[in-house]
């Protein structure tokens, strides 16, 4: 029961829910950069919430299965198909030995997730077996590698699953216009009244400066009283304003602390959705507060936690 | 009074301080320690740094109310914890100060006006405090690099800085635990490994550890696993 990797694509990297507790030493935590998508796509075979799959960035990415096999995908439509046949994403399929899963380039959105029943075996490291290419941590062996041609992908269950079916609200549009909740903090003071009205009525673009770091934004600057901070710990969708008065929003693959000032963070299921955004998207922001955010996140929760 | 607020659903930051020091750096370290024992498995990560501590909690355990009292209890017991009753571990670590190390040795004894015999002997009789760890893994930023020693940053940054460099710039020395891109000025190496995913400790040093560094000769440095070649 395997997949091997014909050709790997352009980015495909082995992803479970994150590498945590290990941050005060400069380790990052990875973690899927659309958690909504990776988390539905687990829920379709029924696997436990944070079991690893396989992000897509992109497409380019041709699978060969050795064997009969189940899997599920969610996420971007990256143009898939089997065996030729279009495959549309949010849900599962059995494949048999020889076919084969390809994937063109985004038609809508940007990352997909490929999950397998109990997820995919890889070797954990510090606990988790998110990628991190630049830590050298995470992937199939625990050295940081995205996936290669010629890797082999094996499920950590191999017996019957009993697919669901994806529920239609919980399908989201790429397409559709995207404003964040920003939850104010760190710095929001340092931005008067007049920068504060700038960035919550602009639209910003998003950049070919995206990565699993952050994603550079470009639209109207907005300027910080405070040029640099002392370096902090920075949290999951913090908007970083360096001078030249561009939003940069960090993202999974974050460092951990930095010195730029910053407005607050986007709502980390508003980070999922910016994930799927390509350069050249436009994208708002709009303040949120931190308990909206909070009760928002624990009804999403709940959907997995049954 | 130490400031703290949320910054998203699932994270708060405390100040324990606003300018960097020793005494903020122990503050630090002390609430550190009792949140960890106050969040208890409720803690998904904590960062502390120069002056300040970021705590991330498991939504599904506790809410932010919840976190919120805990977080005030620890600060009370961190303030009840006195410098003495927490003596910061003291780490020692080799360090080759010679001119195939010390890459930019020659720069720094020009702009200091110092000889190099004397930069060696002002860099390792200071006891330096860890503040901060980031950058990449297990990179550590050290204070305070003693006065005479304050330089800037290289105008253009190496590409390549050899695993176990130590640099300075201003007040601050920092130690490259793997290979990087780099701007700090190369005083010297240790042939110690910093990090080590797989044995039990992971890092050599924790933010709020106590560092000396104890100048070797080459064919010391060698014998600990020290290695020259790597440029």
């Amino acid at each position: 029961m395997s997949f091997k990797v014909i050709d790997p694509g352009m980015l495909a990297l082995v992803q479970d829910g994150g590498r945590s507790g290990y941050q005060h030493l400069g380790v990052t935590t990875g973690g899927p950069m659309d958690e909504h998508a990776f988390d539905w796509a687990n829920w379709l075979l029924g696997n436990p919430r944070g079991a690893a799959a396989v992000e897509i960035t992109y497409g380019m990415l041709v699978l060969e299965a050795l064997s009969d096999m189940t899997f599920a995908l969610a996420g971007a439509d990256l143009d898939a198909r089997l065996n030729g046949d279009p495959l549309p994403p949010w849900q599962t399929r059995q494949v048999q030995a020889g076919d084969r899963l390809t994937f063109g380039s985004p038609v809508s959105g940007l990352r997909a997730y490929l999950a397998f029943p109990g997820g995919v075996q890889a070797v954990a490291r510090l606990g988790s077996v998110a990628t991190v290419i630049r830590e050298k941590l995470g992937g199939l062996d625990g050295s940081g590698q995205p996936l290669r041609k010629d890797d082999h992908l094996l499920p950590v269950e191999g017996g019957v699953v009993e697919p669901r079916t994806m529920p239609d609200w919980a399908i989201p549009d790429y397409a559709e216009p995207l404003k964040m909740g920003l939850i104010p903090g760190y710095q929001y003071e340092s931005f008067s009244a007049a920068q504060r009205m700038k960035f919550f009525t602009s639209p910003y673009t998003v950049t070919s400066n995206i990565d699993r770091m952050g994603y550079r934004l470009k639209g109207e600057p907005v300027i910080s009283e405070q040029s640099g901070i002392i370096s902090e710990g920075i949290a999951l969708g913090a908007v970083q304003i360096p001078q030249d008065g561009q939003p940069i929003v960090l993202m999974r693959d974050r460092q951990t602390i930095g010195g730029y000032p910053k407005i607050g963070c986007v709502f980390s299921l508003d980070l999922a959705r910016l994930a799927q955004r390509k350069p050249g998207d436009s994208v708002e922001f709009q303040l949120l507060d931190v308990a909206e955010a909070e009760n928002r996140r624990m009804l999403y929760d709940r959907h997995f936690s049954e | 009074m130490i400031r703290m607020h949320p910054v998203n659903e699932n994270t708060w930051i405390l100040y324990p301080g606003d300018e960097i020091s020793e005494t903020v750096a122990a503050h630090v370290a002390r609430l550190t320690q009792s949140i960890r024992a106050s969040l208890g498995h409720c803690l998904v990560d904590i960062i502390p740094s120069y002056t300040s501590v970021l705590v991330s909690f498991d939504l599904q355990q506790a809410d932010r109310f919840a976190i919120e009292s805990r977080l005030k209890a620890a600060i009370d017991q961190s303030e009840a914890l006195s410098e003495q009753t927490m003596t910061a571990r003291e780490v020692v670590l080799p360090v080759y100060y010679g001119p195939e190390a010390a890459l930019d040795m020659e720069h720094i004894a020009r702009e200091c006006q110092l000889t190099p015999e004397e930069v060696v002997r002002l860099h390792s009789e200071q006891i330096y405090r860890v503040y901060a760890i980031g950058f990449s893994p297990g990179f550590a930023y050290l204070g305070n690099t003693p006065e005479p020693l304050r330089i800037a940053r290289k105008s253009t940054p190496r590409l390549k800085v050899p695993a176990g460099s130590l640099g300075i710039a201003d007040n601050q020395t920092a130690i490259y635990p793997s290979q990087t891109p780099g701007g700090w000025q190369i005083i010297g190496r240790t042939p110690l490994e910093m990090i080590d995913w797989d044995s039990e400790t992971l890092t050599r040093v924790n933010v709020g550890d106590r560092v000396r560094f104890e100048p070797v000769d080459r064919d010391t440095f060698i014998s600990m696993g020290g290695r020259l070649d790597e440029l």
